[in-house]
C-alpha cells in the first residue's frame, strides 16, 4: 500500500510542480522534486534565490539560532533553531562558506511549531544563517561558528 | 524484515509533540575521495524527509549534502496526543527510501 501510495504522490507531485512552475501555484506550498539548482549554488544569493524565491531578507531578533561558538568537528555541528515570529512556513539553514552554501529548508506545515534541530557539516569558520518564512515574508539570522576541522571533503 | 534506518521517538507534552529522530545513512557529499583508489566517492545522499501526524503531513525537508551522516533531526508540532501515529520517511538521491511509523508517548 505504501508503495502505491508513494507512486501516486510522485505522479502528483510532477503535476504540480508542472503547475508550480506556470505561476499557479505557490511554490513551497507543495513537495516539488528535490531543488537541484538551489542546493549546487556556489554562492549564498543563489542559494537563497533558488531556495526560497528571492535573496533579499529582513534581519529578525526573533529567531534564535543555538549553534556551538567552536565546533572541534565540523563534520557534525549541532545546531538548533527556533522562533518566536507567528505562523512560520518554512526555516530555511545555510552556512556562508560551505562549497554549497544551502544545508536545507524545512517547509512546516500548519501545526509545527518554528523549531528545528539537527547536525550540518561545516567546511570551515563561517556564519550559519537561519531563514523563517512568516507571512509571505523573509526573515533572517546569523551565527558565526569556528570550526576547527572542515566536514567536507578530505 | 531488516532493521529500519529510522529511530524515531515521539512524545507529547501540553499539546505539543517533540519528535526526535536518527536516520542512519552514509551522507556522502559526492567531494570525498578514496584514499586507497584516488577515486571520488559518489554523492549518496537523503533529499527528502516527510514527516506525518496521523496520515497529515506536519514536515517536508529538503536536504542538501551538508547534513551530517547518520541525519538527527528534532522538531515540534502542536494538537498531538499519546497514542496518535507519527510516520517518518526518507528518500535518497538514489532513489532508496525508508520509512518507520510509530505511536506518541
Amino acid at each position: 500500500m505504501q508503495r502505491r501510495h508513494f507512486l501516486k504522490n510522485t505522479m502528483a507531485t510532477g503535476a504540480i510542480a508542472l503547475a508550480a512552475s506556470s505561476g499557479l501555484l505557490v511554490p513551497g506550498s507543495v513537495l516539488a522534486a528535490w531543488n537541484k539548482k538551489a542546493f549546487d549554488a556556489k554562492d549564498v544569493q543563489s542559494a537563497l534565490k533558488g531556495a526560497i524565491g528571492t535573496e533579499l531578507t529582513e534581519a529578525s531578533d526573533k529567531i534564535k539560532i543555538k549553534a556551538p561558538q567552536i565546533a572541534e568537528n565540523g563534520a557534525v555541528v549541532p545546531i538548533t533553531i527556533s522562533s518566536t515570529l507567528s505562523n512560520v512556513k518554512s526555516i530555511t539553514i545555510l552556512s556562508e562558506k560551505n562549497g554549497t552554501p544551502l544545508i536545507a529548508k524545512f517547509n512546516l506545515k500548519g501545526k509545527s511549531e518554528a523549531f528545528i534541530s539537527t547536525r550540518i557539516k561545516m567546511g570551515k569558520t563561517s556564519n550559519i544563517i537561519a531563514v523563517c518564512e512568516s507571512g509571505g515574508k523573509f526573515y533572517s539570522a546569523r551565527k558565526e561558528v569556528k570550526v576547527t576541522i572542515g566536514g567536507c571533503g578530505g | 524484515m531488516a532493521k529500519s534506518s529510522i529511530k524515531i521517538r515521539a512524545k507529547a507534552k501540553n499539546g505539543v509533540v517533540t519528535v526526535k529522530a536518527l536516520i542512519s545513512h552514509k551522507m556522502e557529499t559526492g567531494l570525498r575521495k578514496d584514499k586507497k583508489t584516488g577515486k571520488v566517492i559518489p554523492a549518496h545522499f537523503i533529499e527528502e524527509v516527510v514527516c506525518e501526524h496521523n496520515g497529515a503531513p506536519v514536515l517536508e525537508a529538503e536536504w542538501g549534502v551538508a547534513i551530517s551522516k547518520n541525519p538527527y533531526l528534532s522538531f515540534k508540532f502542536k494538537g498531538g496526543k499519546a497514542g496518535d501515529t507519527v510516520k517518518l520517511s526518507w528518500k535518497d538521491n538514489t532513489g532508496k527510501s525508508d520509512s518507520l511509523e510509530t505511536k506518541v508517548k
